[in-house]
């Protein structure tokens, strides 16, 4: 199995410099992303029957790779499993996408050399059992993707973006490089080793700090997710799908690897770290994914708001495990990663489906679409879902993950920590306002751009995408619902996980009457997605029958009553600014500072009143600006050593020499 | 035999909130008539409403697409679930582990979801401009809920319904004032919900407040009948809820004996109208506030959950 998946990473590898063979011929990319899906289809499988497999086998293997006297340790254990699983689900349902998404590409020699070995990037980064390879792979998954999100470099957004992330994946990659570098303070780097080190209490707080920088600011933890809403978007809309959905739960793999397997036992005021960053994440990153109008965008922060709320949920299980109640770690922790599994699914499904509508219309500009459910209708079902499972609603796969964390929660008065106590109850009404928002979000999103009448003549002759691009999407929507009825078998899938990682795990799950879910006890809380879904099919089914049958079905179609005054003219329709108006006056003056600018032309002038709103970044304004205004200040002072002469070029360095010995004398 | 005798409390629970909702509609609105000496319609003209309505032809706008045609149903069928989910007249419903609290209120967030999405259709000003109100107004009041399902399920040790309406039975409880800030903000999140005096008014149609009725402005026949029903059904499902976590009295015990079933049904009935009689009296008594007080009132009523549960985590005797 360790072979077969070795090989499968080393295929994809393989698959890189083969891209840029194939990315001059005109069936190349299907090729090319055929072979991807089969690999990934491949290495997904392994994961699974590892995971599935009740013996739970722990597979390793070093291959003389790497530094000289370490080598390359890999292995698979349940948590790799389950992230190995995660990660090829999303590369083969992206490889799929893309066998009609791809097509379209202009430039396939940017994407296609990339693609593969991204792949294989995060594969690696799983799959690796020492820190010299996982900080490899960590670095070649953060560059590969940065070149895939600077493919089409002509925009100059598309430009800034890459910088940004490039900039913030170093900073990122440094912290971990750190972290790594405390934890084996011996020297050595395998993880068995750092697994049995000891370490005082100091070095394992920094370590935990340096960790959530380092793998917090790779998953877009706010305040270090600024270059995620730049970066994603500018991305193809597969490749899109695989960071936001993918990529950013490589980062949690690696919290989760270093935070619960590495670091040992916590200390209390972790979770509180944990906590404090992930709720404010949650809250902020939907509120301003409220904001934009960029359909991308849009998923990019909303990206930000599930990392949230993963990390809530691992920081419950941190405070729970402090407190030695394993059996409710378990289920905080359980619901934790079904969240990574949930939110790469769906935000999968709908990246792809917002590349289908890029490639329909040509713009990702909401105010831009509307009416797009009659010209594309099997995207706008595949859409549909994937809306109503991010909102976290019955009975699709979100409210499952979202539930269970409730249900930690609930569970956390028991705790004895008064900090805790105290930020838990906020934590948990942050969570239920990022749920409520999350769903204003999204009905945004569908109804502008898939509801309405078509604003624009492009978004009026859309057609709809390839069967291999609605296939990728079906697929995920049906994952969706499935996750969602028969929530029971992930759970279970998880268990072996959450035995490794918090020492107990949820009580069995499949065994339950009527595949009910109960975390606790069925006194305490249950659900049953399979039956609240059957009630609703069946009663609204037997009101449409029964209406239509002895009440009345006839229909006539006529234009629209909007009390009287229809207006053919498709602007008079909310827009994702107009529509989003009230959140922004309710939430946006505290947060984004906005302002709303009414500009009245003075009477009897024609000139159309405007109103301006100013929305500002102020984290961006807090944190970033005024590191940016730093490096400027001091890159120009030292600037004038570029234009000296030889003479003090060589005074220089003997200034640094000598300096350098008496370092060393003393 | 006691699964077909749980099937059958079923069943009529779930007969009893369809036939109940418009009943309680139409009482409430009688009693605002007379409130206002005014004569008020018959109450029963509610069930006359949903029949004529139902056997009218519906117009559709040119512009709807099939999602405008499914969600009426869609609404209908959550409701109504999450209605029947609710203990009435007595607690112990055979499928009442199927949806605990947090997933009942869920279900009306996805009913939520799907009719603001019906406001956004068709492409009119009027539509959006519901959808967008509402979506804020949820924004608000969701958490609101939750929070205050959280306070609740704390003291109760269970977020289970059933479960809940028995410990509030039982003599453990006590006065706390947790719960009576959390019934307060339960009781401003329920006007919110259902659209009541002094959020929104359902008696309106043009007026530029108006929220739920612009959402629906595009509906007729059989598609209105079912989202009248649906907001019937919604306010009986309030009701109950207050009803059965704050005045758990005379409700049946589970497998409770006929007697027992009856005086639950009476005692509901009573409670039903007591409450209808505080929401009309309540309505006539208060104006209609903008629209950018309302997160005023609703962030009282996240603020007051709020304390509330951080009472229970401070002290468990709170």
């Amino acid at each position: 199995m360790m072979q077969a998946a070795l090989w499968s990473v080393a295929m994809l590898l393989a698959l890189a410099p083969a891209g840029i063979a194939l990315s001059m011929w005109k069936h190349g990319s299907a090729m090319l992303y055929g072979a991807c899906l089969l690999v990934s289809s491949a290495l997904a499988a392994i994961a699974l029957l590892n995971l599935l497999d009740p013996s739970h086998p722990v597979l390793d293997a070093t291959l003389p790779i790497g530094l000289p006297w370490l080598g390359a340790h890999f292995r698979i254990d349940p948590l790799a499993a389950f992230f190995l699983a995660v990660v090829n689900l999303g590369g083969a349902a992206a490889s799929l996408f893309a066998l009609g998404y791809g097509r379209h590409e202009e430039a396939p020699g940017r994407v296609l050399p990339f693609y593969p070995a991204y792949l294989a990037g995060m594969n690696i980064v799983v799959l690796s059992d020492d820190a010299f390879s996982f900080l490899v792979a960590w670095e070649f998954m953060s560059l590969t993707s940065w070149a895939l999100v600077v493919s089409h470099h002509r925009e100059a957004e598309n430009v800034r973006a890459g910088y940004i992330y490039l900039l913030m994946a170093g900073f990122g990659t440094l912290a971990l490089l750190l972290a790594f570098g405390v934890l084996a303070g011996n020297g050595q780097y395998d993880f068995a080793a750092i697994r049995a080190g000891h370490r005082s209490a100091d070095v394992a707080s920094a370590v935990l700090l340096l960790t959530l920088i380092g793998a917090g600011s790779k998953a877009g933890l706010v305040p270090l997710h600024a270059w995620l809403p730049l970066a994603h978007p500018a991305a193809p809309s597969h490749v899109s799908a695989l960071m936001s959905g993918v990529m950013t739960k490589v980062a949690v793999y690696g919290f989760v690897r270093i935070v619960f397997d590495l670091l040992g036992p916590p200390e209390w005021w972790w979770s509180m770290v944990v906590l404090a960053v992930g709720a404010p994440s949650a809250t902020l990153g939907v509120l301003y994914a409220l904001m934009q109008r960029d359909i991308k965008r849009v998923l990019a922060y909303s990206t930000i708001e599930n990392v949230g709320i993963v990390f809530v949920g691992l920081g419950l299980a941190l405070a729970f495990r402090a407190g030695a109640m394993n059996s409710v770690a378990a289920l905080a922790f359980t619901a934790a990663l079904l969240h990574v599994f949930n939110h790469a699914a769906f935000k999968s499904l709908l990246f792809f489906g917002a590349g289908s509508v890029l490639n329909a219309t040509g713009e990702r500009d909401m105010e831009k679409l509307g009416g797009l459910i009659r010209r594309m209708p099997k995207t706008a079902v595949a859409m549909l879902v994937g809306c109503v499972a991010i909102s976290a609603l019955p009975p699709f796969n979100g409210f499952v993950s979202e539930w269970l964390t409730f249900q930690a929660i609930l569970l956390s008065p028991q705790l004895t920590s008064w900090g805790l106590k105290l930020i838990i109850p906020a934590v948990g009404a942050l969570l239920a306002l990022a749920a409520a928002l999350a769903a204003a979000c999204f009905v945004k999103l569908f109804g502008v751009s898939f509801l309405g009448r078509a604003r624009m003549p492009l978004a009026a002759g859309a057609q709809e995408v390839d069967r291999f691009s609605l296939a990728a999407m079906f697929a995920l929507a049906a994952l969706c619902l499935i996750a969602g009825i028969f929530p029971g078998p992930f759970i279970d899938a998880v268990a072996p996980v959450a035995r490794t990682m918090v020492g107990n795990s949820m009580p069995h799950q499949t065994s339950m009457e009527w595949l009910t879910i109960v975390p606790i006890a069925e006194s305490r809380s249950s659900y049953n997605g399979l039956l609240v879904f059957t009630f609703v099919l069946l009663s609204a089914s037997i009101a449409s029958i029964a209406i239509h049958r002895f009440a009345s079905d006839r229909l006539r179609r006529a234009p629209a009553w909007d009390c009287g005054y229809p207006d053919p003219n498709p602007a008079i329709q909310y827009t994702a600014d107009s529509f989003s108006q009230p959140v922004r006056r309710v939430f946006g003056t505290l947060i984004f500072a906005a302002r709303e600018i009414g500009e009245m032309p003075p009477p009897g002038s024609a000139a159309p009143a405007r109103l301006t709103v100013e929305t500002r970044d102020l984290i961006w304004r807090a944190l970033y600006a005024p590191i940016g205004q730093a490096v400027a200040f001091a890159t120009e002072r030292i600037n004038i050593l570029q234009f000296l002469t030889i003479r003090r070029y060589l005074s220089l360095v003997f200034a640094a020499l000598v300096l350098l010995l008496l370092v060393l004398a003393i | 035999m006691t699964l077909v005798r749980d099937l059958i409390s079923q069943g009529l629970q779930m007969l009893l909130v369809l036939l109940l909702a418009p009943l309680l509609t139409g009482f409430i609105r009688k009693l605002k008539a007379r409130l206002l000496r005014r004569q008020g319609p018959p109450l029963l003209q509610p069930y006359r409403d949903l029949i004529r309505l139902m056997r009218k032809d519906v117009v559709l706008a040119e512009t709807a697409s099939w999602l405008f045609r499914v969600i009426p149903y869609i609404i209908f069928a959550g409701t109504w679930i999450a209605a029947s989910l609710v203990p009435t007249f007595g607690s112990g419903l055979l499928f009442s582990w199927s949806a605990d609290l947090i997933a009942i209120i869920a279900l009306l967030g996805s009913a939520r979801f799907f009719l603001a999405l019906a406001g956004m259709d068709v492409g009119t000003a009027f539509g959006g401009i519901g959808s967008s109100r509402e979506v804020m107004i949820a924004s608000l009041a969701e958490p609101a809920i939750l929070i205050t399902v959280f306070a609740v399920a704390m003291i109760a040790g269970s977020t289970q319904l059933s479960t809940i309406a028995e410990y509030m039975g039982s003599s453990a409880v006590g006065l706390r004032v947790s719960l009576g800030l959390a019934l307060v903000a339960l009781i401003i999140v329920a006007i919110a919900e259902n659209g009541r005096i002094p959020v929104d008014n359902p008696a309106t149609h043009l007026e530029l407040t108006m929220v739920h009725e612009a959402m629906v402005l595009e509906y007729s026949g059989r598609h209105l009948a079912l989202i009248d029903l649906s907001s019937q059904l919604k306010l009986l499902l309030y009701v109950s809820l207050i009803a059965c976590m704050f005045m758990p009295w005379g409700a049946a015990e589970p497998r409770a004996g006929d007697l027992a079933l009856a005086i639950g049904a009476l005692t509901y009935i009573g409670k039903l109208l007591a409450c209808g009689i505080l929401l009309a009296v309540f309505e006539t008594s208060i104006a209609k506030m903008r629209v950018f007080r309302i997160p005023e009132f609703l962030g009282a009523a996240l603020m007051l959950a709020l304390l509330a549960t951080l009472l229970r985590f401070v002290s468990g005797s709170l």
